[in-house]
């Protein structure tokens, strides 16, 4: 036996604190050489940024005078301006990814967010706010108007228009329909614009009259609108009865992208608006067998009250799209397979990271999927959102193939 | 292949709660004196292959009921358990058994301590480096 000796003091060197912030993603990036993951192009439908840490430029794009004068002084208290998803995401100090990573909460520089993208393989990204997500519950329309805008503005200028591999759908503040579509008439075109996005937790509902006008804007433009679920813990007669952040987690997201769905197919907006496409953010997959299965079941007695339907509400269903993450490891993987049947997976499901919150999921969660194969695999990590959001899959791919890790960043 | 034996240090810098990640051949290994025992594992969690062994040590969380089967407060038991930082998968510490499902596990490292040195056992650095399964 070959007996080698390791220093104990390079040991020491390599105690885990004191490691620097590269190697959180080290197995990561090992992850995705092992699987040849560089090689074919991946889109991130979901990853998060942390607006507020950035609040100081952001606030100079508020355009209402009132508003903006609030926070010029201090940006900063915009923040504490904002309803709060509360909730201790690190279960009490567990998930700890030491100094010298941004955490769990989002990442504040652009070109940690890029490495930290080629490390695990993916292409591109569309990103989403952090603390902003809460956004739509603010109880001053205005305000929820003034640094939604200011936010997309900022966005465009800071991220889009510089980073290529950076998208984004924009902050829709769907409290005020017509600001909303005076966003998507001002930035639809924007570079790295792909889409608009309603946050989940809300007070107004989506087959109100108003909204017409903006999904027209959208389906005419072939800009997709999104729902990104959240939670509701402190608010919410049902949640509050919840003692844990497991349980309101649980329930949360997937409830308020429920509510939605179900508005949106039972009032007949996928037949209004026929080539208008719906994309579902972070609520994971098992509830989407709920919603088919009872939608239907309810349809059956009642198609009354959902005259506009031609079809099952699970036909519907089928044509919408879905970020994968948070996927569900059911202990027997045959379950999971059965999701991607009842939803049409394979063409409908877009791989989420969700990076770097908490419950973030790497390509490699859907590429080691036994019950898909190559092809399937390549549409759910990139394809399918490529094709979506009318990117040059083709020729993205023709540029990557046989690219290794070490090229990527 | 031949596993090589790797020197770590002598057992007197690495008393009880120690922990150290050191690069053996291709993996990183993590090994811990858990009170006086000492274990060593692949810094590859089995969900989905996160940095575990550089995760936070706390003794597992238990909560307290009195006779009555009220809860009345919660302790830090002595079993020590690992988390990782990726996603917050728990695993025994001694055991590297997951918390949530003891069927998933750490894979451990041969560790052994001979002559009051600490020596961890692993397969040359030249192999190719497998693909683990995220669902194992
Ligand atoms: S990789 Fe360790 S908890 Fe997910």
């Amino acid at each position: 036996m070959t007996v080698e000796h390791l220093d104990a003091r390079t040991a020491e060197a390599l105690i885990v604190d004191m490691r620097p912030r590269e190697d959180l993603l080290a197995n990561a990036r090992r992850e995705a050489a092992m699987r040849g993951l560089h090689s074919f192009p991946i889109f991130d439908v979901d990853c998060h940024i942390i607006e507020t840490m950035r609040l100081k430029e952001i606030v100079p794009y508020i355009s209402n005078e009132a508003i903006r004068d609030r926070y010029e002084t201090v940006p900063e208290s915009a923040a504490l301006n904002l309803p709060s998803a509360y909730g201790d995401k690190d279960v009490a100090g567990r998930i700890y990814r030491d100094e010298h990573v941004p955490g769990t909460r989002g990442v504040p520089r652009v070109e940690d967010l890029l490495n930290d993208m080629g490390t695990m393989g993916i292409n591109h990204a569309c990103i989403f706010p952090t603390p902003m997500l809460a956004l739509g519950e603010h109880p001053e329309v205005e305000v929820e108007v003034a640094l939604g805008q200011a936010y997309n503005r900022w966005l465009v200028d800071h991220y889009l228009t510089e980073n290529p591999r950076l998208r984004a759908m924009l902050y829709l503040p769907f409290n005020d329909p017509k600001a909303a579509l005076r966003e998507v008439v001002e930035l639809g075109d924007k570079p790295g614009v792909v889409g608009f996005l309603v946050t989940s937790v809300r007070r107004t509902p989506v087959y109100h009259n108003a909204f017409m006008p903006v999904y027209a804007a959208l389906e005419e433009r072939g800009l997709p609108i999104g729902f990104h679920g959240g939670v509701n813990w402190t608010k919410s007669s049902a949640s509050n009865q919840l003692n844990r952040f497991l349980t309101v987690h649980a329930l949360d997201f997937p409830l308020y992208n429920l509510i939605h769905l179900f508005n949106i197919i039972i009032n007949g907006l996928p037949e209004r608006f026929p080539r208008l496409k719906w994309l579902f953010y972070e609520a994971g997959l098992a509830w989407l067998a709920f919603a088919a299965m009872r939608l239907d079941h309810e349809y059956m007695m009642r198609p009354s009250e959902a005259p506009q339907l031609k079809r099952k509400p699970s036909e519907y269903l089928r044509e919408m799209y879905f970020g994968t993450q948070p996927m569900e490891y059911p202990s027997k993987m045959e379950h999971l397979e059965m999701l991607f049947d009842i939803v049409n997976g394979p063409s409908q499901f877009l791989y989420a990271s969700d990076y770097p919150h908490w419950d973030f999921d790497l390509p490699s969660k859907i590429y080691d999927l036994p019950f898909l194969n190559e092809a399937e695999k390549r549409q759910v990590l990139g394809k399918n959102a490529y094709t979506l959001f009318n990117l040059p899959y083709d020729e993205i791919s023709a540029s990557l193939s046989g690219t290794t890790a070490t090229e990527v960043n | 292949m031949d596993p090589r034996e790797y020197t770590v240090c002598p057992i007197t810098e690495f008393p009880e709660g120690s922990r150290l990640l050191v690069r053996v051949g291709d993996e990183e290994v993590g090994i811990f004196n858990v009170g006086g025992q000492i274990v060593a594992y692949k810094n590859r969690c089995a969900h989905q292959g996160g940095p575990v062994c550089r995760g936070r040590i706390l003794g597992r969380w238990v909560e307290d009921l009195n006779s009555a089967k009220e809860v009345i407060g919660g302790h830090h038991s002595s079993d020590m358990d690992l988390v990782c930082p990726w996603h917050g998968w728990e695993y025994d510490l001694l055991t590297g058994k997951n918390i949530a499902d003891p069927s998933i596990s750490l894979k451990a490292v041969d560790v052994v301590v001979r002559d009051g040195v600490i020596y961890v056992r692993a397969e040359s650095a030249t192999r190719t480096p497998e693909v683990v399964p995220a669902h194992e």
